[in-house]
């Protein structure tokens, strides 16, 4: 198979994970580009097959950083801080008095399931589909913040550093996000029944 | 310091917990909570359920396991 060849099959994985981390068609298709580009310089990363898609996401993650720098540079980021549901989010979980709404499931722990027998690893590719659908759905700003700690995996001042944002203001986009995605993985995958993770 | 804290309160706390430090006050209360309340405990639960899947899946999207799926 030709390098080229190669390339394009990388290049559909790879924009899935630009694209929920950058929430935009075109920037995210610029970081892919670039980091194919790069990787076509260094044939030699492609001699070791199964190596070459982790350097691959490697790269990109680099590149994906330089889009966010320039472009919250240039457009600072815009959290609608009261219209974006949070309010809602916490009236449908807690009630006046401070206790939930609904108790929380018991979560069985999916990621355990990763390294289990054939049914349990095809469960947990579908959970970690139901975990980007999702991470998906956060508004957008949020989620972009989200997968920089979760994803990137740069520090709080690092994130505050790129987005020129106050540590305070940072916390609370983090918080939201947690709790948005763990409703939607409540309600989505622990709470549903077609989704009993036990064969 | 109202000596209990309410659900919404120290569901606020271990979410928090996830990226910064809490206060002293705040890690006693939090416990005294835990210990006392039976909604609470599966919410720290679910975080660290959270916490771990989010590992794994980083870990699968590096090192692209996700497209050898059936």
């Amino acid at each position: 198979m030709t390098i080229e060849h190669q390339l394009e099959q990388h290049r559909i994985y790879l924009l899935r994970f630009a694209r929920l981390q950058l929430r935009n068609e075109a920037w995210a298709e610029d970081a892919v580009s670039e980091t194919l580009l790069a990787a076509l310089t260094k044939p030699q990363a492609f001699e070791n097959k199964s190596q070459l898609k982790t350097w691959l996401v490697g790269i990109l993650k680099h590149k994906v950083i330089d889009v966010l720098r320039v472009q919250t540079r240039e457009a600072s980021i815009n959290f609608d801080a009261d219209g974006d549901g949070s309010e809602e989010l916490d009236a449908l979980m807690f009630q006046k008095d401070g206790h939930f709404v609904n108790a929380p499931l018991v979560w069985n722990d999916v990621s355990a399931a990763m390294a289990g027998n054939p049914v349990e690893r095809l469960s947990s590719q579908q959970f970690f589909k139901v975990l980007e659908a999702c991470t998906d759905k956060l508004p957008a700003a949020q989620g972009r913040i989200f997968l920089m700690r979760e994803w990137l995996e740069l520090s709080v001042e690092e994130i505050c550093k790129e987005l020129d944002l106050t540590a305070t203001n940072l916390y609370v986009q983090l918080h939201r996000a947690r709790l948005r995605l763990r409703e939607c993985l409540e309600l989505n995958w622990f709470g549903n029944p077609m989704s009993e993770q036990t064969p | 310091m109202k000596l209990m804290m309410t659900c919404k309160q120290a569901a606020a706390l271990l979410v928090a917990r996830e990226d910064r430090d809490i206060v002293f006050g705040d890690k006693v209360g939090l416990r005294l909570h835990l210990l006392a309340c039976k909604a609470c405990p599966n919410f720290e639960r679910q975080l660290l359920v959270m916490r771990n899947s989010m590992k794994q899946w980083r870990h699968y999207s590096n090192d692209g396991a996700a497209d050898s799926e059936p």
